[in-house]
């Protein structure tokens, strides 16, 4: 089945196209658009992409495979990262990991049964100073200790009404 | 310098005042001056005035930024800046805490330099994580349009200029700035072969300069000030402050303005307020990740440009029984204790009773996740970097494990089209080096 962008993304897509001084260039930001509108980038959202920009769908493939962001099976409603790199791993990520892992019932790289939550293991996000960091979909959570844990998930679960 | 002066901030002379990030309240504070003047020279003229400040790259390499811009052929037609905010060496938050903030103080180092490159398209290249962060700069960017700032003309000078701000989307191989300009290009994230050098031929086969977001922020000031009195404020070599990311086990972490070549040392035990509970310094990360670490020992030492001497650590030589200073000896075969360099400003602080081992295997693990797989070298070896050192961390190592992390380390550095192989292995041989005996515990003692 073939998808296509709704009226509010085709403008958005017009929009960046415009920005770049070929099609190629604006392949990242339009996977992005697909994402939103999608949810994840199955193969039939990726040659929407492709046929878009007039590219081949083995190069949007190729592109979408490389970069971590772009989700390529479906991830749950919230989206919880968290950074276990050295300066959040020395100020105890490990810990708010095991904590996440028994909160949600979930290991890392999976997703709850009910699809509320995915649970990754994310590398250094860039917020070394505020160590440990979570990032829930788009949002950041700084300096997140165990104890805080159940207090975030349970403030996710109330965003989704369960 | 007089040290008991006040210290002079520049790069973030408005952080921690977020309404600085409007346009008119930047304006107030004396913002987008230096672009009215920068408007009245020369092209050549500013790029001298950035040469004389020995203004140096700021996101690790430390290339001089004035010689980069000077590298840009005169007929060239089509010119473009990027702007590398692909902040993503651990330990690093500088550069989203002063863009954050002061995102027009990028602004105008953006249309200044691209004044002095002949440039009139720039592109900020900024990591997909930051996503408020790329809010903010669009925000002020759309500012910048509308009060006439860029656009068809530059503040009414016949010089149209626009800013465009490119989301990455999680790589951390898009620092490496021609990986950026292929993914900048819609593509994979692999380096390219240089030569050709970006300035000659980069961003969509253009010449282009790839600058790190604090190089560009400093630039307003130098223009304001001039080069002679930025550089006046460094070390010899490496003008103005720096910009430090602090994290780990500090009392106080954060990012801070220091001065080229204050001491580590201080910078760890007065600006960041030494350490945390009055733990004991153990060891410390000085410049992001790949830099190599020193001891407690150690720390007593500029952070400067010179912190490493110019020439780069030199590949190992795997010589039986001398395996883990080889790679920090100069030619006259001296040891060289100190062998590091300030890198992208981050500085990772470690207290006694942390597990060097585990530490060395997160980082190995980081490398191999992040390799792009386009070089055989760091492709394979950093998967076997992170697996053996994951299994000495884990207590399943033997003894002769250390001597194969040596040898895998010696076949990536060096060998690779891009310096991530080098990032991987230079903090893989720092750790032997410095800590070998923790290496060997684990491996006869177990976990």
């Amino acid at each position: 089945m073939s998808l296509s962008f709704t009226e509010e993304n085709k403008a958005r897509v017009d929009r960046i196209v415009s920005l770049y001084p070929n099609n190629m260039a604006a392949c990242l930001p339009l996977l992005y658009v697909a994402q939103d509108q999608f949810g994840h980038l199955s193969p039939e959202a990726m040659d929407l992409v492709a046929e878009t920009l007039e590219l081949a769908p083995s190069h949007v493939y190729g592109v979408a495979t490389f970069y971590t962001m772009y989700n390529k099976k479906p991830v749950g409603q919230f989206h919880v990262q968290a950074c276990t790199n050295v300066s959040c791993m020395l100020c105890g990520a490990y810990d708010v990991m095991t904590k996440l892992e028994q909160v949600l019932g979930i290991k890392r790289g999976q997703t709850s049964k009910d699809g509320l939550f995915t649970l990754t293991e994310v590398e250094c996000l860039a917020f070394c100073g505020t160590a440990p960091v979570v990032q829930v979909n788009d949002d950041i959570h700084e300096l997140v200790s165990p104890d805080k844990v159940e207090g975030l998930i349970k403030e996710l679960r109330a965003k989704a009404g369960k | 310098m007089d040290e008991k002066a006040k210290p002079v901030k520049i790069v973030t002379q408005n952080v921690g005042n977020p309404d600085a990030r409007k346009i008119a309240t930047y304006q107030k504070l004396g913002g987008y001056k230096s672009l009215r003047k920068a408007l009245a020279m020369k092209p050549e003229e500013i790029t001298e005035e950035v040469k004389k400040a020995n203004l140096r790259g700021r996101g690790g390499a430390g290339f001089p930024a004035g010689i980069k811009w000077g590298f840009i052929p005169k007929d060239a037609e089509t010119v473009y800046l990027v702007v590398n905010y692909d902040e993503g060496e651990p330990g690093t938050f500088k550069d989203k805490t002063i863009a954050g903030d002061d995102p027009h103080r990028l602004i105008e180092g953006i249309c200044i330099a691209s004044l002095a490159i002949g440039a009139h398209t720039s592109f900020i290249y900024i990591r997909g994580e930051l996503v408020e962060h790329a809010r903010i700069l669009e925000d002020a960017i759309q500012e910048a349009y509308d009060k006439r700032i860029i656009g068809k003309t530059m503040m009414g000078k016949k010089w149209p200029m626009d800013i465009v701000v490119h989301r990455g989307a999680g790589a951390y191989i898009c620092g490496e700035e021609t990986s950026l300009l292929n993914s900048l290009e819609g593509k994979r994230g692999w380096p390219r072969l240089k030569p050709p050098f970006p300035a000659v031929k980069g961003a969509f086969g253009e010449p282009t300069i790839v600058n790190n977001v604090e190089t560009i922020m400093n630039v307003p000031t130098i223009i304001e000030k001039g080069g002679q009195w930025f550089a006046d404020l460094g070390a010899p070599g490496d003008g103005g402050t720096r910009c430090v990311a602090i994290s780990g086990h500090v009392k106080l972490p954060g990012v801070y303005e220091v001065p080229v070549g204050m001491s580590l040392k201080d910078i760890i035990f007065e600006t960041a307020g030494g350490m945390r509970g009055g733990a004991k310094l153990k060891a410390v990360i000085p410049g992001g990740s790949s830099t190599p670490v020193l001891t407690a020992e150690e720390i007593d030492t500029d952070y400067a440009a010179s912190m490493n001497s110019d020439e780069k650590i030199a590949p190992v030589e795997v010589l039986k029984g001398e395996l883990f200073d080889a790679g920090f000896r100069d030619k006259e075969g001296n040891m060289l204790p100190l062998r590091s360099m300030p890198g992208s400003g981050a500085i990772i602080v470690m207290e006694e009773g942390t597990d060097m081992v585990e530490v060395c295997a997160r980082l190995m693990r980081f490398y191999a996740h992040e390799s792009c797989g386009q070089c055989t070298p760091c492709r394979e070896g950093t998967g076997w970097l992170a697996k053996v050192c994951s299994r000495l961390s884990n207590g399943d190592g033997k003894l002769e494990d250390i001597d194969k992390l040596a040898l895998i380390s010696d076949g990536i550095a060096s060998n690779t089209i891009c310096p991530l192989g080098d990032a991987a292995a230079w903090p893989m041989l720092g750790f032997l080096t410095k800590y070998r005996h923790e290496f060997e515990a684990r491996a006869r003692d177990g976990k």
